[in-house]
């Protein structure tokens, strides 16, 4: 017996009870269309977080600066010569500190950080209007400042704060641009923030050198190279204190995050897995069913020379063919619940090919399982009881 | 007499078989021989519980002998694994069983082309056989009904096209009137001596002596026991009295 003629007298058998095929398919359609759900929605925040985390540059190492002795900046020559380290891409150093601003009679204490125009590229931190801190800024040690939305908002309201005069630490400094919206991130908000050129910032501050360094990597696996190299040169500079500085890879943090989704990802399939099992027995009690009802058929079926394996695959076809299709329109349903349930929450969700094909090949797998049984049974029944069975 | 050159088909000596029932042997065929030729019509009589079903189980190699032979056209049928069995119903034997034994969800023509597919045969030469099967019967106008929608004379011939379908050399019939009117069982019986003319070789399972009489000839069956043979070429010998042949029926 061909292979194709199975099918198609199995899918014929499988359509002609179709209430009850549908019921064992129920099973395992929402089995899967549960795992589907909710892998999808794990994906989703995951992917959330990985975009926040993205933001702040996933690709960048910080440089904290702690000192040893008397030596506890960088100068800026010497943050800025990081640049030799192959796959460097950019450096942004920093200097910051929390300083009272105000307008008129308005005033705030914010964050204050001195930097370089490569703060732009490095940080991916952009303006939304108005220009950035360009060279001749930071050449000139001009009183220009970019300013945060959520400051903008704290001191002047509604108003555009470009061409604005602000005073920080009882200095005149006119607000140049106006940043664009970041949101918030592990190291606080990025939008409550006022930034000024480099070589202002040292004067206001008095501070010689810089204690922190962004640097950007060109790819995100040689992360590690450059960090190596990194720490060489700075252990060189602090001769061998490795306690004077900290390198923080913002890759790191996205780890710790995305293994918190990951548990919570694996406890989902889990209990959706637990579920696809049950369908499977379902299946298994049908066949059972099935095969008892009709062993008069398979008596007729062996009297007319159909041998075991014949009867074993019609059989196992046709727990496949239920547990298949209930996996298909279980990836239908599960597919259009992620929909649903990424508006209602308002969550991302995200379903994955490579979840859509597990699950298929899966509920595939629990109807051979869990068909070999009952086709068995069916098999293994011998012609002259099976066509006195009535 | 032409008969008895032909080749001998099915050739059963001394044939045994038993059942263990609970903690008893029961033997049911006690030692059986017959021999059936190429294009004999025959008939087994015997009452319910003689042992004529599992005789002809055994003939049909639904069921296995525990003792003795039985050569099916050739071949030495016991001991033969399950699969053997299975090819061997195939190629061999067309069944012909009382309640028709139709599976209800195919039509006639599915119905009649299922020993086809078993047997491994392509999609067009099923098609050919299973019309010329049905054709032979006067059913191919009818061949897209389910049996539930054919009266039980058509459902009779439906299932004889499908015995015939894979054109075995034997036909085994098991009361093949026993669910049907006087009339149809009438015309299935003349349907049955009409292949037989045509060269089919019968073998039919009866407890009604005027179906058996049919028959070319006929064997008896009682308590296991193959007792008594007529045929129709020697008459005479025939040692079996009228009266008995009454009891028989009277008693079945």
């Amino acid at each position: 017996m061909k292979l194709t003629q199975g099918f198609r007298m199995a899918l014929k058998s499988v359509l002609s009870n179709k209430l009850r095929t549908a019921l064992s398919m129920l099973g395992i359609l929402i089995g899967v269309a549960t795992v589907i759900a909710l892998v999808a929605m794990g994906e989703g925040s995951s992917r959330q977080v990985e975009e926040q985390v993205a933001t702040l540059g996933t690709n960048m190492l910080s440089v904290t600066i702690t000192g040893r002795g008397t030596e506890t900046t960088l100068s800026k020559e010497e943050a800025m010569e990081f640049a030799d380290i192959p796959n460097v891409a950019g450096i942004s150093p920093v200097v910051s500190s929390s300083s009272s601003v105000k307008y008129e009679k308005t005033s705030a204490t914010v964050t204050v950080e001195g930097i370089t125009p490569e703060y732009e590229a490095v940080n991916d931190f952009s303006v939304q209007s108005g220009r950035y801190i360009a060279s001749i800024d930071e050449r000139n040690t001009q009183k220009v400042a970019l300013i945060g939305v959520t400051t903008a908002n704290d001191l002047f309201g509604t108003d555009d704060p470009v061409g604005k005069i602000i005073l920080i630490n009882g200095l005149r400094f006119t607000v140049v641009g106006l940043l664009e919206a970041k949101g918030s991130s592990l190291t606080g908000s990025n939008d409550e923030k006022i930034l000024i050129p480099l070589s202002t910032a040292q004067r206001i501050f008095q501070s010689v050198g810089v204690r922190q360094v962004y640097i950007q990597v060109t790819d995100m696996d040689l992360m590690d190279a450059v960090m190596a190299l990194l720490e060489v040169r700075l252990t060189e500079k602090f001769r061998g204190d490795s306690e004077s500085y900290r390198i923080f890879n913002q890759e790191d943090a996205m780890e710790t995050l995305s293994s918190v989704n990951e548990t919570m990802n694996t406890m989902l399939v889990g209990v959706a897995a637990i579920s696809l099992v049950v369908g499977g027995i379902g299946i298994m009690n049908i066949m059972l069913v099935s095969v008892t009802e009709r062993t008069r058929e398979i008596g007729i079926r062996k009297s007319l020379g159909a041998k075991r394996r014949d009867i074993l695959f019609q059989f196992l076809v046709e727990a496949v063919t239920i547990s298949g299709f209930g996996g298909v329109l279980g990836i239908l349903l599960g597919y259009a619940a992620s929909i649903v349930i990424g508006r209602v929450m308002d969550t991302e969700t995200a379903v994955s090919t490579d979840m859509v094909l597990a699950a298929f090949v899966f509920s595939a797998v629990v109807g051979v399982i869990f068909g070999i049984f009952p086709a068995n049974k069916a098999a293994g029944l011998r012609p002259v009881e099976a066509l006195r069975h009535d | 007499m032409s008969e008895r050159e032909s080749a001998v088909l099915i050739d059963i000596r001394e044939l045994s078989k038993s059942y263990v029932m609970g903690r008893e042997v029961v033997t049911v065929l006690k030692q059986v021989s017959l021999q059936v030729r190429q294009g004999d019509f025959m008939a087994i009589v015997g009452p319910s519980g003689s042992g004529k079903s599992t005789l002809m189980n055994v003939i049909g190699c639904l069921d296995s002998p525990s003792e003795g032979s039985y050569r099916l056209d050739g071949t030495e049928v016991r001991g033969l694994s399950d699969n053997k069995l299975a090819e061997i119903r195939n190629r061999k034997i067309g069944f012909i069983f009382q309640g028709f034994h139709l599976l209800p969800r195919l039509t006639a023509f599915e119905n009649v082309e299922l020993p086809l597919i078993y047997g491994g045969l392509s999609a067009k030469a099923r098609k050919e056989r299973a019309l010329k099967a049905l054709s032979q019967v006067g059913l191919e106008q009818r061949m897209h009904h389910r049996p539930s929608e054919l009266s039980g004379g058509q459902q009779q011939r439906v299932a004889i096209a499908r015995a015939l379908a894979t054109h075995p050399p034997i036909l085994l019939a098991d009361e093949p009137t026993g669910a049907l009117d006087t009339k149809t069982g009438q015309e299935v019986l003349a349907l049955i001596e009409d292949l037989n003319r045509e060269g089919h070789t019968i073998v039919l399972i009866t407890h009604d002596m005027d179906v058996a009489n049919r028959a070319k000839r006929t064997v008896i069956m009682r308590d296991g026991v193959l007792s008594e043979q007529r045929s129709e070429g020697d008459e005479a010998d025939a040692r079996l009295p009228d009266g008995f042949e009454k009891r028989l029926v009277e008693q079945a």
